[in-house]
């Protein structure tokens, strides 16, 4: 049940709220109420508003990002199903007679044609594509945003390893969304990053060309794919993505939201708005002005501009061919092998330079997807978590993140080689070069760099909690002593700062046996390299002993 | 080669404007047919003789030459050597490059070349356009090489033949709205936003530096005009879609999209979770 | 922890288990700083001045009407702007004012209701009880009993020739179900097979990409680069799955430039050689030509190709050399092809250099 957390010192407020119950109830009311009773008495609506109704949501700018994602998907949804009044996807040939002059009598796909009078003859046409497209790539990022907050504030530990489990599965869902969706309209770009794909997909060992024909229907590129890509991009895609999201809203209800340590949060309680009506009124604003900045962007900002690209054909191709940004990783994990790393077992050929950044890669989302379960492995911690660690008072996991994130970056890094060689005067190859390294050092030096960062600052917090802020007045005692008066923090001010969890490394200890095991061993070494380097929150006598000290 | 005299000869005999008479030697339309004879004579004989854009240029004075012998030798021969036979390792041979290479070179200020990069970087241009033509006439005069294009010879109306053409030998190195694109060791395919149609087919024939040569064996003259169409027609119709984010691809598209959009997202979080006044 | 319900065991009803913490250090509670509560609530500007609330009311109300004047607004620009054909100036403001229209809308409900949530909504922070994930004890064990039941009823566990045979059918039924996208792929083609041969043919003339015009040795000048369909490649049906194996570049080299292998010294025509544009990489056409270095990059992923070392790999992902396409001239001069591609094209497969 709802509490006020009101306390008893607080002003009354003067404005008064709503005195409409004490009123007759108007017109509206009694349409409202006719309504409410009509369907209660068919459906027993009221007992989900009853539960449901007056849910608390935890007020945290950075719990707003899931929530950015749901609605950049909504829009994509509602813009999405007025292009597919219009699109073809159909790569049968034909010859464009439409507005757009320099395409003027060129063969191309009806795909592509389709795409061209959506965005040259249709009005709104090209607003609804860019608002289409601009929505997607807002997507990805936000949920990409999101996971990132989850992982950094520890927001994937019991209860919610299922549902990190769930929002990895909806990251991957959206990736092929994405990439299945910019591969429809059959341009020049998309194009070639299919044609990148069958040669991915050719050089799997065994059956690498049997998959490559099945999915283009024979010969790259047929007349099959962009079908059969409409095929997944409108119905089974959206259809799992929709399931999935039922389910990590389903969860998100059902475990609740978690909440910031702070004066009166504890493990047992959520504070923060209730869904009506606060809530309802934040979150649905902010549907509106999410939908709102891709609008402005839609309105003003080329996006996916095919009427450049031409139709596509084996033979030309464009400088600057990236995919969209979130396939980025990929594309630039194939740029940063070195040569030659190809060879032949007997008359077999194994393709290491396509194979070796398809493994790393997998290997690195399976590990993403994996790290609740390997960190509850290392603190052996069964408890339930419902408050957010703050990053700095979780050192070792949050350089893990800096770590993983420097290595996206350098990936997605080598996917824009020529272009920052271009933009900085560099050559293509000293890029590749600067990449390959910051690849594969860049993560060791960010592990470094962020746990001691983190460290710093849970030092500092350890600091301010016990002494206070420093206040600028000295003083000088009679002894003739001289100090600096530090400002004592409040207690809810210091509550923040003290309240975390700390963990200690696991003593290796034989088991009933009597033996070591190797996985017990490895545990403790893991549980060393996480928790050997910590600093213990503020304990009561600590603070105490401070505050005998006298304020300095 | 006018011969304006034949048009003004068959002006003096106007027909007549009297009623028709059916009797007399000349029809009445006789008038009518030798001024059309005469007007499909001269504009007929024009065409013939200024309608190749490979056709040679006006013949340059022994004067032009000469200034551009001057200009040359003071500017370009330090490198390029006297006569311009070339300095090995240092500069080639400017002998059978044509009149149309240096006006580009010059022209766009990629000559005189200054350090020793991977490639001659385009620089404020530093020749008056009469200096550049004394310099091209004197580099033509050495042996034949390409012309430069009259300015009806760039004029196309094939827009979509000349952006199929484009993407086919063009966009792989500038990208296919001309935006320009990296070769290898520190080399670049620059941007064609802005450049002249003369310049853009002077490069397309002369090939400078690593760019490759295409002969108007390879992209005919009409094909090159259309070509040079396309182009224009880029640079006189901005992106229907809004600001363009200078043509780079998904890669600007994606930066984009982290600094402003989730930017502006992340501003209006904090403002909507912020305690309020 | 775990009570694995063997049928007909009572189930254990006890306290409920507190999770174990692991390597956590938990503070006795006499150590542990104690949660200060609810910091007092501070009141806002709506909350003490009415004016100050009225003025705000007014606020949400006018961003409530800017929303209305944006949709108005869009729906006009929709009229207002039409496009007219060839002219791709009128599809931008057509973009441009529907859209901002159609922004301006949103942006006002949206902003009026989080001002109004802000600004004027109730603002005292709610508590709500947090129950422990797992259900209670009561409610395990009646789970527990209804899976019993279940099982007792049905005879599941202990008919275990129902039980094995039912896995055996759930495990077998969807099977058709996936192999009947078998033929997703071609029926009879073998893919190996299909992967091994181009268009070009003893005979075969090179011709421009893309008009199909045939080429003569002359034409093809030092620094030249063509870029290459085989004779008769648009009239296919199949024109594109021919050209992403059959695009060829064109280059002139002096003679002496080329360092030829033993065996290939016939494949130039007198410094025209000719190789696949189909990268050995992943397949995308290696199509940027430096005509002073005589180097080949792809744009794809920067595998660069020496032609002066027939086309050998120099940098980049990529392993093979680009296929070399053996060319002469016919009596006419133009250029032909001598015979296909010695080696498949394209990208490496499994099989491929298992004939």
């Amino acid at each position: 049940m709802s509490v006020d957390t009101t306390a008893p010192a607080a002003a009354p407020s003067t404005v008064e709220t709503g005195s409409d119950d004490q009123l007759p109830p108007g017109r509206g009311m009694r349409l409202t109420n006719w309504a409410a009773n009509y369907i209660d008495e068919r459906t027993s609506i009221s007992g989900l508003v009853k539960e449901v109704g007056r849910k608390i949501f935890p007020d945290h700018w950075s719990y707003m990002l899931g929530e950015v994602a749901l609605y950049s998907f909504v829009v994509i949804l509602l813009s999405g199903t007025f292009l597919t009044f219009f699109f073809q996807a159909s790569m049968a040939e034909t010859v464009y007679h439409g507005s757009y002059v320099p395409l003027e009598g060129i063969k191309m796909s009806a795909a592509m044609s389709s795409t061209l009078h959506i965005s040259f003859d249709v009005r709104g046409g090209l607003l609804l594509r860019q608002i289409h497209h601009w929505a997607a790539l807002l997507f990805v990022a936000s949920v990409t945003l999101h996971m990132l907050r989850i992982f950094f504030t520890g927001a994937f530990r019991k209860p919610r390893e299922i549902n990190w489990v769930v929002g990895f599965t909806l990251f991957v869902l959206a990736l092929a969304e994405g990439f299945t969706g910019y591969s429809l309209p059959d341009d020049l770009l998309s194009g070639n990053g299919l044609r990148i794909i069958a040669g991915i997909v050719e050089g799997i060992p065994v059956v690498g060309t049997w998959i490559t024909f099945l999915l283009f229907g024979g010969e790259f590129p047929g007349t099959a794919i962009v079908g059969r890509l409409y095929t997944l991009h409108i119905l089974l895609l959206p259809a799992a993505v929709v399931a999935a999201i039922g389910i990590h809203l389903l969860l998100l209800i059902i475990n609740k939201h978690t909440q910031f340590a702070g004066p009166g949060r504890t493990e047992k309680n959520v504070v923060g708005v209730p869904i009506m009506p606060v809530f309802a009124a934040k979150a649905g604003g902010f549907f509106f002005i999410v939908f709102g900045i891709i609008a402005v962007i839609a309105s003003t900002v080329t996006i996916n501009p095919i009427w450049n690209y031409g139709p596509y054909d084996p033979s030309p191709i464009s400088a600057g061919t990236q995919p969209d940004w979130y396939i980025g990783f990929a594309d630039g994990a194939l740029r940063l092998v070195p040569p030659g790393w190809e060879f032949l077992i007997g008359p077999y050929t194994v393709s290491l330079n396509i194979l070796i950044p398809v493994i790393v890669l997998v290997l690195f989302l399976v590990a993403v997807a994996l790290y609740p379960f390997f960190e509850a492995w290392v603190t052996g911690d069964r408890r339930e978590h419902h408050m957010s660690d703050r990053p700095r008072n979780a050192p070792t996991r949050t350089a893990i993140g800096a770590a993983g994130i420097v290595f996206y970056c350098a990936l997605f890094g080598a996917a824009s080689s020529d272009l920052i060689a271009t933009h900085f005067g560099m050559s293509i190859e000293a890029v590749i070069h600067i990449c390959q390294a910051v690849l594969i050092l860049g993560p060791f030096v960010a592990f470094f760099i962020t746990k001691r960062v983190c460290i710093g600052l849970q030092k500092k917090d350890r600091e301010i909690a016990l002494h206070g802020f420093e206040s600028g007045r000295i003083v000088r005692l009679p002894g003739g002593e001289y100090i600096e008066v530090h400002r004592q923090l409040s207690d809810y001010d210091r509550w923040r700062l003290v309240s975390y969890d700390d963990y200690q490394p696991l003593m290796l200890r034989p088991n009933a046996r009597g033996k070591i095991t190797n996985r017990a061993r490895l545990r403790a070494n893991l549980s060393r390299w996480f928790f050997e380097d910590r600093i213990a929150p503020v304990t009561r006598g600590e603070l105490e002993a401070s505050q005998h000290h006298g304020g300095h | 080669m006018a011969r304006r005299s034949d048009s003004s000869r068959t002006m003096a005999n106007p027909v007549p404007t009297s009623p028709r008479r059916k009797t007399g030697r000349r029809s009445p339309m006789a008038s009518v047919a030798l001024l059309l004879i005469g007007l499909v004579a001269t504009g007929g004989a024009y065409a013939a003789f200024t309608s190749s854009a490979t056709a040679q240029t006006p013949a340059s004075s022994q004067a032009q030459v000469s200034e551009g012998k001057k200009l040359f030798e003071a500017n370009c021969a330090s490198c390029h050597g006297i006569g311009a036979v070339g300095t090995a390792g240092v500069a080639p041979s400017l002998v059978g490059v044509g009149a149309a290479a240096v006006d580009f070179q010059v022209g766009t200020g990629r000559m005189p070349a200054a350090a020793n990069g991977p490639q001659a970087e385009q620089k404020p241009v530093q020749f008056t356009d009469t200096q550049i033509a004394a310099m091209s006439a004197y580099v033509a005069s050495l042996a034949p090489g390409p012309s430069i294009p009259t300015a009806d010879s760039l004029k196309s109306d094939r827009v979509s033949t000349g952006a199929e053409l484009f993407r086919v030998n063009c966009a792989m190195c500038h990208n296919v709205a001309g935006a320009g694109g990296a070769l290898t060791e520190g080399k670049y395919a620059p941007s064609l936003k802005g450049v002249s149609a003369k310049h853009i087919y002077e490069a397309m024939v002369t090939g400078p530096q690593n760019m490759p040569v295409f002969n108007n064996l390879n992209i005919t003259p009409k094909d090159k005009a259309a070509i040079v169409s396309y182009l224009q027609y880029l640079d006189n119709h901005p992106s229907p879609g809004g600001l363009d984010l200078g043509n780079l691809g998904p890669v600007s598209e994606g930066l984009f999209v982290w600094i402003f959009a989730l930017g502006a997202v992340i501003v209006v979080t904090i403002w909507l979770t912020a305690k309020p006044n | 922890m775990a009570d694995h319900g063997t049928p007909g065991t009572a189930v254990e009803r006890h306290e409920e288990p507190s999770a174990s913490a692991g390597t956590a250090v938990v503070l006795p509670e006499s150590e542990q700083i104690e949660n200060p509560g609810f910091s007092p609530y501070r009141p806002r500007v709506s909350d003490l001045d009415p004016v100050k609330a009225k003025a705000n009311e007014r606020r949400v109300a006018w961003l409530f009407v800017l929303s209305m004047i944006g949709s108005v607004g869009a729906i006009a620009a929709y009229v207002v702007f039409p496009i007219t054909p060839g002219d791709p100036n009128s599809v931008r403001l057509n973009t441009l004012f529907l859209g901002l229209g159609i922004a301006l809308a949103l942006l006002g409900i949206g902003v009026g209701a989080v001002h109004w949530s802000k600004a004027l909504m109730e603002g005292h922070d709610l508590s709500e009880e947090r129950h422990t994930t797992r259900g209670s004890e009561t409610t395990r064990a009646r789970a527990v009993e209804v899976f019993h039941l279940g099982n007792k009823e049905s005879g599941f566990t202990r008919r275990k020739l129902i039980r094995n045979t039912l896995i055996g059918a759930l495990a077998l039924w969807p099977l058709p179900g996936i192999i009947v996208f078998r033929d997703l792929g071609p029926a009879n083609q073998d893919a190996n097979d299909v992967l091994r041969h181009t268009m070009w043919r003893k005979g075969t003339r090179l011709t421009k990409d893309p008009n199909g015009v045939p080429i003569k040795a002359s034409d093809v000048t030092l620094g030249s680069v063509f870029h290459v369909i085989p004779e008769g490649l648009e009239d296919r049906e199949d024109a594109l799955e021919q050209k992403a194996k059959a695009a060829v570049l064109l280059m002139r080299l002096k003679p002496e430039d080329l360092h030829v292998s033993p065996g290939r010294e016939d494949w130039n025509y007198h410094g025209i050689v000719a190789y696949s544009k189909i990268c050995t990489h992943v397949g995308c056409p290696v199509a940027l030509y430096e005509q002073q270095t005589h180097h080949l990059l792809c744009p794809c992923h920067q595998s660069q190709f020496d032609i002066t070392h027939e086309a050998e790999v120099i940098f980049g992902p990529a392993k093979r050399p680009l296929p070399q396409l053996p060319i002469t001239v016919d009596s006419e001069g133009y250029l032909v092809a001598q015979s296909d591609f010695h080696e498949p094209v394209g990208p490496s497969f499994w099989e491929r250099e298992h004939v």
